[in-house]
């Protein structure tokens, strides 16, 4: 870790973020900011020399003095584009902030609570103190710390006991275009009592021009008894953004826990997905897509914690990288000593287009218990020259056949997403993305213009 | 104007020279054999047939229908007509059998300027080619020929022909490894596309095939050359003496 950069900015935005905090006369909240913020002062951004930080340097974001994003009101017609169609509910916040207008609240169903985490705070202090931020972790990731630190606005969502929503719950973060670097550190908290069943799309994009953007998002979910969560997460900002986010997942006894991610955007990604499998019976799938090109990085760091026996995880990634893009796959599975009978599985497929493309992928096992079973596999390849040549022998054109072949190794991820409604809204940006995709032109490269123009339009 | 003109083609793979100077013409309505040992250069003929650029063709020429073939890619080739059934058909995880051969034609139909076919006409006209190759069309809810069995995707290969209706299709050992029923449907599923305006090459090594598609002419290739070019006669002549007997009486190839 390295000495915080721009200090002095760093303590002036919290302490003018503080002075206007939800919540800011709750001891218990202002004691999480003021230690989160000192955690995060004490350690600094990560380096390179951290182990969990080996393949991925922010020093691109601790060398810039951020300003938290303003605020910015866009109309409902400005933000059409980005709609989930039978959503249960969608939140949308502009810039960090919680856009009611924007939002649509009116079909939430019964035994259901959707709401900003900061109005939820003003309201419903006590139910928020049971779980924010009693999970995910200040002192191991600085970036955690950081979030906490400038808790101000995100979702809340709850489910009660036993109550099934059908629909996902969409979360849409929208940046857009200002003069300065600016920030946003969106917190959300989703908690499923025992028995409910709930899937949450968050959803992260840009609207207008280019800027140097920084979301810093930390999720909580708390999944109780036996309840079905699914969790889905898509980046696909410009790629003048950098995003770091954060899933931490907490599960109880034989709660089945899915967590989706597909990253498209953003220049430097890098995406946390931390499950507690802390009940006996657990069952957690953590499926993950990452689509880069230019000179994307897009760093996936699991952190798949048994915590109990009985327990099972999945882990399956597939990475396309073309361009100069840089991915990263870091796999490490803890099995606690009393997590027996644990069965975790890990497996990463990656494809890169291009000579330059690279990818680092690195399983970490730590096993203290005896009766395990954990495997896990990597692989790196091209595109198939042979299956390249079937299909165009049949008249398919050597794009369209790289396409085929590209959506082909997508789809193995994108089936594994058990909402129709998110599944459908994923498929067509991955389509949509792969369509602009350099390595599907026969000379890498020729369509690099329009991939830039693309972004500028759709975020 | 012949349908395909080969002139002294020779072919390289890795500096190796494989094809040595192949002279071939096969004109509308003629079916072609050719037959050959092992490693003889029969696939590479296919395979450069079909524009595969691992290839490098070092000398010579091909005219399809008059136009330089070698200028082609692999789906302007098959957009002009000319098919391959492959010796060792790939599957293609992930990319559905019908959805691909929708998309096939209708690049060959964009290709010729007609309206490309929405499912509801191309699944009655591909059901009519289920039937004629016998196949069960729960394998077409598949993958790519994954999991085929080899009988299973020579037959693919030929209800991709059926459905593609080629000018000129290059079947490369699609009789081998097929019991004596699946070479009957599959020599039908041939059979029904003959034409006086298609032609055929038929890449095999026994004469069994032959029986059911009856050749025009049959060329032995021998290391790279065609050292032999006969009538269907030729076929149970191999048959009989092996090849080891051309190789001592070379004959000028002209077909
Ligand atoms: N891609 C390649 N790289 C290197 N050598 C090759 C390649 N393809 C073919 N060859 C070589 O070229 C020669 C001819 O091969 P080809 O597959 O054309 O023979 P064939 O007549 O079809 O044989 P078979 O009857 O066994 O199918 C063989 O020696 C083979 O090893
Ligand atoms: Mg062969």
């Amino acid at each position: 870790m390295a000495a915080v950069a721009h200090i002095d900015s760093w303590l002036e935005n919290f302490t003018e973020a503080e002075k206007s905090a939800a919540g800011r006369s709750l001891p218990w909240l202002h004691r999480l900011r003021e230690d989160a913020f000192a955690r995060f002062c004490e350690t600094g951004f990560p380096t390179t020399k951290d182990e969990d930080w080996r393949f991925t340097n922010v020093s691109a974001i601790a060398r810039t003095a951020f300003r938290p994003a303003s605020a910015v009101r866009l109309a409902p017609g400005d933000t059409a584009a980005w709609r989930v169609d039978d959503a249960a509910a969608t939140l949308v916040f502009v810039n960090g902030r919680f856009s009611a207008e924007l939002s649509e609240l009116d079909f939430v169903p019964k035994g259901v609570t959707v709401a900003s985490l900061r109005g939820r705070i003003e309201s419903h202090p006590e139910e928020v103190e049971k779980h924010l931020g009693r999970y995910a972790d200040t002192q191991r990731d600085p970036f955690v710390a950081l979030n906490t630190a400038f808790i101000g606005d995100g979702a809340y969502v709850h489910v009660a006991r036993g109550v099934v929503v059908e629909a996902p719950i969409y979360l849409l973060y929208l940046s857009t275009k200002e003069e300065a670097a600016t920030m946003t550190h969106p917190r959300n908290l989703i908690v499923a009592d025992d028995e409910a069943q709930v899937a949450v799309i968050e959803d992260y994009a840009s609207v207008g021009g280019e800027s140097v953007v920084f979301s810093n998002a930390v999720t909580e979910l708390v999944a109780g008894e036996s309840t079905v969560a699914q969790h889905y997460l898509i980046e696909r900002e410009h790629l003048k953004a950098f995003n770091v986010s954060t899933l931490r997942i907490e599960q109880g006894r034989s709660a089945n826990v899915a967590s989706h991610s597909v990253l498209l955007g953003g220049g430097l990604v890098r995406n946390n997905v931390h499950p507690v499998l802390a009940g006996e019976g657990g069952e957690c799938l953590i499926n993950g897509l990452f689509l880069g090109t230019g000179s994307q990085h897009l760093d996936n760091y699991m952190h798949v914690e048994h915590a109990a026996p009985h327990c099972g995880s999945r882990q399956f990634y597939n990475g396309i990288l073309d361009g100069q893009a840089h991915g990263v796959f870091h796999g490490r599975i803890v099995v606690h000593k009393i997590a027996q009978k644990t069965d975790a599985k890990q497996t990463n497929r990656n494809l890169l287009l291009s000579d330059d493309a690279q990818i680092d992928t690195k399983p970490q096992l730590e096993i203290y218990a005896d009766d395990v079973k954990c495997t896990h596999g990597a692989t790196i390849g091209q595109i198939e020259e042979n299956a390249l040549f079937y299909l165009q022998s049949r008249g398919i054109s050597e794009m369209e056949a790289r396409k085929l072949l590209l959506m082909a190794f997508a789809d193995e991820c994108v089936e594994r997403m058990q909402s129709d409604v998110a599944r459908g809204h994923i498929e067509r940006l991955v389509n949509e993305h792969l369509l602009f995709t350099e390595g599907i032109a026969p000379q890498s490269g020729t369509l690099g213009r329009v991939v830039e123009r693309k972004l500028e339009e759709v975020g | 104007m012949s349908l395909l003109e080969i002139r002294n083609l020779h072919v390289s793979v890795g500096g190796n020279e494989i094809l040595k100077g192949i002279d071939l013409t096969v004109n509308a309505g003629e079916v072609h054999s050719i037959m050959g040992p092992n490693g003889s250069g029969k696939s590479t003929l296919a395979q450069v047939l079909a524009r595969r650029d691992a290839y490098q063709v070092t000398e010579g020429s091909i005219l399809f229908e008059g136009k330089n073939l070698l200028e082609m890619k692999p789906e302007e080739a098959a957009c002009e007509g000319l098919f391959l059934a492959f010796q060792y058909p790939v599957e293609i995880p992930g990319i559905g059998n019908t959805y691909f051969l929708r998309s096939a034609l209708n690049a060959q139909r964009k290709h010729r300027g007609q309206d490309e076919m929405d499912a509801m006409d191309f699944l009655p006209m591909f059901r009519e080619k289920l039937k004629l190759l016998e196949m069960d069309d729960k394998l077409m809810n598949r993958s790519l020929n994954e999991g085929f069995s080899g009988g299973e995707k020579k037959r693919n290969e030929i209800l991709q022909m059926a459905v593609l209706e080629p000018k000129l299709a290059i079947l490369d050992e699609t009789d081998s490894g097929l019991d004596i029923d699946a070479l009957r449907i599959v020599a039908q599923g041939v059979n029904s596309l003959r034409s006086p305006e298609r032609a055929m090459v038929v890449v095999t090594h026994y004469q069994r095939l032959l029986n059911y598609i009856v050749p025009d002419f049959v060329h032995v290739l021998v290391d790279g050359r065609i050292v032999r070019s006969g009538g269907k006669e030729l076929a149970l002549e191999l048959e009989e003496k092996g090849y080891s007997w051309t190789e001592h009486e070379p004959v000028g190839a002209r077909a």
